[in-house]
């Protein structure tokens, strides 16, 4: 802690280390707070505790071993970071996913989105002071992993989406725990509501506070909830659709208030929608189809023909010892991942292994406003306003 | 889909050769994604031109980052990519330097939040972005040698 004499020596400021160990930075987040008594003068944030050099090590591998690195990223979403990296390789490639997959795939990446708005919504409630509501909220997010674990074999890091579909059919009579999940959900985030939307303390300690206008929100490339809640209705599903989602009917919540109080809103708004999205899916998903599609050397064969033909054991054996290689060009794919913008660069130079991955991490990019958010306001706002932007350091720092 | 890439770069490319003839080196359009090359002295105007220009539009700043060509020449490549969320479309800029001299406009005027991307590309591969308001490291520490995302530079690291 040291103190900091203006040129003029009248007023004096205060330096203030907060984190990175601190339990309100959702991991190892540090923020150098400059402080007037109790007022926030500047904030300057520090990352990079959790850097792991995860593009580098794309480098090294090949492009399906890649995917194990994806789950690491935003551990809170890790189907979102499959889903996206391997739209990007299938792009890069020109392949065609089944449409079973297609809509397996957002069946489970908007699970994904439940689950993490629920991480999100106990740890911002706790954070705030609400105990109960963190408790609930993990009791549910819990069902989902078990839906995750039953579908992929892994809570967390499921590696479930590889190149072109699915990396196992999923179990007989899976659906039956999503629809019970599904039956469950809206009456508990009803309790959710109950505890917080009208709650004194709760509007108190979000109303008003973290606000961002609409256009510095845009050029600060802010993305996701954070920019739905400034009243700019910008979501990549429905702004550039992929993996079949033009053909699922859900809104885009909007809000203008911009404010802590306004994102917790739309956030809980979007749990619903995306119970929506799952309902649809379900229907749509048929109960006997390929998972994964036809192109020998990239995707593996099944294990049926790899027993009993021989080119089908050659294929396996290639895609696992040197791995295939896509055509040289660079692509760039957005995903609306439960933070916002995700997006997968890949550029190829014709070789097995990745030439340049990049991760577009909405943490990394969101974290850049707080000092906006919070500047001019009060130190315990800056607990409100980590919150609020819904960021994951492994994701920040890759 | 290919064809509406391609007839969007047209109109790209069209406005901002009207505005200076030299502002785009070369154009491709690859799985629907359209880059545009501009010449590094003409980055910072450009960029300003594809936000303002109403027939344009590119708000949003979604992403910069580097690729290192290592060891061809001009080695690095910098990748903008940018959106305009009102007309739904995408484009991606695309600037080349050499490894002598990787420096580059910052663009920090044009989109405030190119801010961190720009600290990150120069964090990892030491580009360069000459009037960014504080250009230092954010993933690795202060003292850190080397940047490790250049193409010289071991995976298992230098130590």
């Amino acid at each position: 802690m040291t103190t900091v004499e203006t040129a003029t020596g009248a007023a004096k400021t205060m330096v203030l280390n907060m984190g990175p160990q601190h339990p309100s930075t959702h991991g190892v987040l540090r923020i150098l707070l400059e402080l007037d008594g109790e007022n926030v003068v500047t904030a300057v944030p520090d990352i990079g505790y959790l850097h792991t050099g995860i593009e580098k090590s794309c480098e090294a591998k090949t492009y399906s071993q890649a995917i194990t690195l994806t789950d690491r990223i935003d551990y809170l979403a890790p189907l979102s970071n499959n889903l996206a990296y391997c739209l990007a390789v299938e792009k890069l490639l020109g392949l065609e996913v089944p449409k079973r997959a297609q809509y397996i795939r957002v069946l489970l990446t908007e699970l994904t989105r439940i689950a993490s708005h629920l991480v999100w919504l106990g740890t911002h409630a706790i954070d705030l002071g609400a105990m109960s509501v963190f408790l609930y909220c993990f009791r549910e997010r819990e069902e989902v992993l078990n839906i995750f674990e039953m579908v992929s074999g892994q809570r967390m890091m499921t590696s479930y989406f590889r190149i072109g579909g699915l990396a196992l059919e999923p179990p007989a009579g899976w659906l039956a725990p999503v629809e019970r999940f599904l039956d469950m959900i809206p009456g508990r985030i009803d309790e959710y509501e109950d505890l917080l939307t009208r709650n004194r303390i709760w509007i108190g300690r979000t109303r008003g506070v973290g606000y961002i206008s609409a256009e510095d929100a845009v050029a600060l490339s802010m993305t996701g909830p954070t920019l739905r809640a400034a009243g700019i209705p910008y979501d990549n599903r429905k702004v550039f659709p992929y993996s079949s989602y033009n053909e699922f009917d859900f809104e885009i919540p909007v809000r203008t208030d911009s404010d802590c109080y306004g994102r917790y809103l739309i956030r809980v708004a979007e749990m619903r929608e995306s119970v929506k999205i799952v309902r649809q899916a379900m229907a749509k998903i048929p109960p006997e189809g390929p998972i994964r599609t036809e192109a020998p050397g990239i995707v593996p064969p099944d294990r049926e023909k790899m027993k009993t033909e021989m080119e089908a054991l050659i294929y396996h054996f290639k895609i696992f010892t040197e791995g295939f290689s896509p055509p040289p060009g660079e692509t760039y794919v957005t995903i609306e991942s439960p933070r916002g913008e995700l997006g997968v660069f890949i550029a190829s130079d014709g070789s097995p292994k990745p030439l340049r991955v990049h991760f577009r991490a909405p943490s990394f990019v969101n974290l850049q406003a707080l000092p906006r958010l919070v500047e001019g306001r009060l130190i315990a706002d800056v607990v409100a306003c980590i919150g609020t932007i819904d960021i994951v350091l492994g994701e920040v720092d890759r | 889909m290919a064809e509406r890439a391609g007839q969007e770069a047209t109109v790209v490319v069209e406005r901002l050769r009207s505005w200076n003839p030299r502002a785009v080196e070369s154009f491709a359009e690859f799985r629907g994604e359209v880059t545009i090359v501009i010449p590094r002295e003409l980055l910072r105007d450009a960029a300003e031109r594809l936000r303002e220009d109403p027939g344009l539009d590119f708000n949003l700043l979604s992403d910069l980052t580097c690729v290192d060509r290592f060891p061809l020449e001009p080695r690095f490549e910098l990748y903008y990519q940018l959106t305009s969320i009102q007309r739904r479309r995408k484009l991606c800029l695309r600037v080349r330097l050499s490894g002598g001299d990787p420096a580059a406009d910052s663009l920090t005027s044009v989109w405030p939040g190119a801010n961190w991307m720009e600290r990150e590309v120069f964090d990892l591969f030491g580009i360069r972005f000459q009037g960014h308001p504080g250009l230092r490291r954010i993933l690795l520490p202060d003292d850190w040698e080397g940047h490790p995302l250049r193409k010289d530079f071991p995976v298992e690291g230098s130590r």
